[in-house]
């Protein structure tokens, strides 16, 4: 009875829907990624997630500009933060995957690290609750970057045909060859970068859907009936679901880097 | 009276199919991830002392993996028929 009532007075919004209430459960689908703008500017809408991006760049900005405005030999507690930072991403990054004349592009792994990382840490800070790198826009300009990055890396190096024909295993018989230049070629130019931008984005993709399923479930299951108990459940869910989170946000900040490590690597390699 | 209404009524099932490829999505993966953490476990009890250098190639095959599942999940908002 009270449910015909409330469907037919037509407000059934993610807020007033309840278990019994008429109301269906209101998924989350796509139309929670997209905002409407804080502020418009000359007909350029400025949203949530070019918020959360900008907070974040200025973040870890400002934490390494802070940690090394003066190094001491000693260092103080922010330096010796940001020094653990640097040394974590060479060590563990760097390192294994282009060996010590790669130094010269750590500077460009550890703001990406960061950068990444406190983006996709966003999804879990109680005000924002949005990992911006949902959305494609701010993962295609990092993949065509780093893409370009170590394009530009291998033809300087090897040369454009030295490196291009590296690609393929030379000491095969020629029949083989027929099908695996073409395979090659296809996954060095178009899969790599797209799979490198398109993991990210899927990951964030799929855990902002999943925190929010269990969170709108527990406000929608929270009447003033059994479903306090199916509300509780999902409340625990909504802990595993935070928990599994935190590690993708860490794992997909560390896959990225180590990718990008490992492809400026097989850039800079001479020819076999 | 509301039974006769109701069994004279015709119901259609709708078939969801980016649900369906999902589910289907998940299966190579599902073992592909069986297997990369499952050979990474041996190793690492064969020899001890690899640990890190096991556990380094485990995530990355992880996430290698893992990332073909994820395409089941926004495939079908990139090919939505509508």
């Amino acid at each position: 009875m009270t449910g015909a009532v409330a469907a037919s007075a037509g407000s059934c919004d993610v807020f007033s829907a309840h278990l019994f209430s008429g109301c269906g459960f209101q998924a989350p689908g796509l139309q929670d990624f997209y905002f409407k703008p804080l502020f418009t500017v000359d007909g350029f809408g400025f949203t949530k997630p070019m918020l959360v991006a900008i907070l974040c760049v200025i973040a870890v900005i400002a934490f390494f500009w802070v940690a090394f405005r003066k190094p001491k030999l000693v260092p103080g507690h922010t330096q010796s933060l940001g020094e653990m930072g640097i040394l974590a991403v060479r060590d563990q990054i760097l390192r294994p995957a282009i060996g010590r004349k790669g130094d010269k592009y750590l500077p460009l792994l550890v703001s990406l690290f960061f950068y990444i990382f406190l983006m996709n840490l966003m999804e879990l800070i109680p005000v924002f609750q949005f990992p911006a790198m949902s959305k494609t826009g701010f993962v295609i300009p990092m993949v065509i970057a780093v893409y370009a990055l170590y394009l530009y890396l291998g033809f300087k190096n090897q040369g454009a045909w030295g490196y291009i024909s590296n690609m393929w295993p030379h000491d095969v018989p020629w029949p083989v060859l027929i099908l695996l230049i073409p395979v090659e070629l296809l996954r060095f130019f178009i899969i790599q970068p797209f799979t490198l931008g398109i993991r990210l984005f899927a990951n964030m993709f799929a855990g902002h859907l999943l925190l929010s399923i269990f969170m709108l479930a527990t406000w929608y299951l929270a009447s003033l009936s059994i479903g306090l108990l199916f509300a509780a459940g999902s409340a625990v869910m909504v802990l595993f679901i935070f928990l599994l989170e935190l590690l993708v946000d860490l794992l997909q900040a560390f896959i990225f880097t180590t990718l990008t490590a490992t492809y400026i690597a097989s850039s800079l390699e001479a020819a076999h | 009276m509301s039974v006769l209404a109701a069994a004279a009524s015709t119901t259609t099932l709708v078939l969801n199919f980016g649900a369906v490829g999902y589910g289907l999505a998940a299966i190579g993966p599902g073992i592909g991830i069986g297997l990369v953490f499952g050979h990474a476990i041996e190793a690492m009890a064969r020899q001890p002392e690899a640990t890190g250098r096991i556990t380094l190639y485990m995530w990355i095959g992880f996430s290698l993996t893992e990332v073909l599942a994820l395409l089941g999940l926004v495939v079908p908002y990139i090919f939505h028929a509508s």
